[in-house]
């Protein structure tokens, strides 16, 4: 598929959310708190590797968009980026990055777009990772005092990366506007039966509205790049 | 047949023998099917050794499939191409469900997982010492899949026909994946035997240093092993410890030609008389040393486990916290209130 200049943009935005998401993921093999969760972070990561690997290639050689851009030239959302933290904190970033990427792809699945196919196989993939988010949260938010103190500051402190993933962005046909009003009313579902407020404060700022996509990242972003990177780029050329 | 649903009587009596004759028909029951290649499975009379020797190698093995996450997941976040990272990340992925299953089998003999962890941590019970070298280059990777995941399913093929039948099921899916994991790790190899001079020689250093502690994955020569004999007149074991580590020198060294690189040992060759290869001698003084805990990563290995599960605590607490609640909420009890998909823990159902 020949993908026009303004589909590029979205595939590699997209892309990037999850190829960036999916290393963050891999992070936990050989750390996860119990061996189910070995297999489901691993389960998610695999997921978000293999959309990744069909999005870029749309863009250009997997390989190369991957291993030798710079930070400045990915277009992931910071939200995808940042540390895995505790694992309330990876659960809150999956609440939101997932159930954001469910009510997307659902919406381009059923669509005629350029995403349309690939969107059919991954709401699939992204309606078990909701699942797995949205279960999680009611045990920590349910569970003892300390998950709840955990799941609150995580929440709290991923609150302000979740305005840039209703940034419009070229290329990408869905409603940006109402995704977010559906994503609203299900987060706030959710953490209603966790028993946990919705974080205060802005979802949006001067530096964090749109600044993934345009290429402006978190600090921890560009050491995650360094090691993802390094062996490709120390043998220039090489196949594998 | 008869005669099998005759001993699965005499060996399903609901009813602890409470006299010597009772025992010893328990025991000529269990001898028979055993001797007659029949399972023996959970409900069924067996001796109190032999499900201790299940145990404890069931545990063992199932403890090495998650320490052995460790030195492969050490390269995931390094993985030098999106197919390769995809590749080893499933790899890494089913060890930890060979590990699911494992510690499982384990809990039909009636021990649970948190115990065998338990045993894991306090360095009460042990995981197959291969996984206290370090994996230093991309290459070693491919030499885990080829060698290590080779010894491995030479070691456990005849494992899918042992007389404990859950590890038996359990070892039959197990061998189908851990073919492919050998066959990834061939074909990383492969890649860079043929590829830059500096991969082949990456690929060649891997070989080099994983070969001899393959070798030392079969376990002490016949003459030393202290658990063979029983084993192997329980049906559990099939082939001794030599007899296998033989099959795999032999399968190994057309593959090595074939991959373009060379086995360390100056006295390996083709012995016409015997129609096998020999080889030089292994130094058992590093096996019994790294066994003893002086490995290169005996420490780290065991310690990142230990980290990983005092920090998950909170989290395995929450799930059997808010399972309580529900129980008591809809009046139904704890067991099983969730599946692993949805990231049961093992204390979650305790």
């Amino acid at each position: 598929m020949t993908a026009t200049v303004p589909a590029t943009t979205a595939a590699l935005a997209l892309g990037d959310d999850a190829l960036v998401l999916s290393h963050r993921l891999a992070e936990w093999a050989g750390h996860a708190p119990v061996l189910e969760e070995e297999v489901a972070l691993a389960n998610i990561a695999l997921d978000l590797l293999g959309q990744a690997r069909v999005l870029l290639s749309l863009c250009g050689d997997e390989d190369e968009l991957a291993y030798l851009r710079e930070e400045r030239a990915f277009r992931n959302l910071q939200l995808a980026e940042q540390p895995n933290g505790d694992f309330a904190h990876t659960i809150a970033r999956q609440l939101y990055f997932s159930t954001y990427q469910h009510l997307l792809y659902a919406e381009l699945a059923a669509g005629e777009g350029p995403f349309a196919p690939l969107a059919g196989k991954a709401v699939k993939e992204t309606a078990y990772h909701r699942d797995h988010a949205e279960q999680w949260t009611l045990r920590l938010g349910d569970g003892t005092e300390e998950s709840r103190e955990r799941m609150l500051t995580a929440l709290t402190a991923l609150w302000r990366y979740t305005g840039e993933m209703f940034q419009p962005v070229a290329g990408l046909d869905a409603d940006m506007a109402l995704l977010e009003t559906r994503w609203l009313e299900s987060v706030t579902a959710v953490l209603t039966r966790a028993g946990l407020p919705l974080p205060e404060g802005p979802r949006t700022g001067a530096w964090s509205a749109g600044a993934g996509r345009q290429g402006l990242h978190t600090e921890s972003f560009g050491r995650m790049l360094a090691e993802m990177q390094h062996l490709h780029r120390s043998h220039p050329g090489a196949t594998w | 047949m008869a005669t099998a649903a005759a001993h699965r009587t005499a060996r399903t009596g609901a009813d602890a023998p409470d006299t010597a004759t009772d025992t010893a028909a328990l025991q000529h029951a269990f001898d028979t099917a055993v001797a007659a290649e029949e399972r023996i499975e959970p409900r069924d009379w067996m001796p109190d050794a032999y499900r201790a020797t299940l145990v404890r190698q069931i545990a063992q093995h199932a403890h090495s499939e998650i320490i052995g996450m460790q030195p492969e997941a050490n390269w995931i976040t390094r993985a030098p191409s999106l197919r390769r990272k995809a590749i080893l990340m499933a790899k890494v992925q089913d060890e930890a469900g060979h590990g699911l299953y494992l510690y499982s089998a384990a809990e039909t003999l009636g021990t649970g997982r948190d115990e065998l962890l338990d045993k894991l941590h306090s360095g009460r019970q042990k995981y197959s010492s291969i996984f206290n070298y370090p994996t230093l280059t991309w290459a070693d990777v491919g030499a885990i899949g080829w060698l290590v995941d080779g010894a491995a399913i030479t070691n456990q093929v005849p494992l899918c026909r042992c007389s404990y039948g859950p590890y038996a099921r359990a070892m039959v899916r197990i061998c189908k994946e851990e073919s492919f994991h050998q066959r990834q790790g061939y074909e990383l190899l492969l890649a860079l035997s043929n590829g830059t001079e500096a991969q082949h020689a990456m690929a060649q250093d891997a070989v080099d240093r994983w070969w001899w502690p393959s070798l030392m994955m079969f376990g002490p020569p016949d003459d030393e092993s202290q658990h063979s004999a029983q084993s192997m007149e329980w049906k559990i074991k099939r082939h001794s410890n030599d007899e296998l580590r033989q099959r795999f020198v032999d399968i190994c060294v057309p593959q090595a030609a074939s991959l373009g690189l060379t086995l360390p040992d100056p006295d390996l060759k083709w012995n016409e008389e015997r129609g096998q290869h020999d080889f030089g001698a292994i130094d058992w003084s590093e096996f019994r040393d790294v066994l003893k805990g002086n490995g290169p990563c005996n420490e780290q290995r065991i310690t990142q486990r230990r980290r990983a599960h005092d920090e998950g605590a909170w989290v395995r607490e929450a799930a059997a916290a808010h399972a309580a609640k529900h129980a008591r909420a809809t009046g139904t009890t704890t067991t099983a209130t969730t599946t692993a998909t949805t990231g049961t823990t093992g204390e979650a159902r305790a």
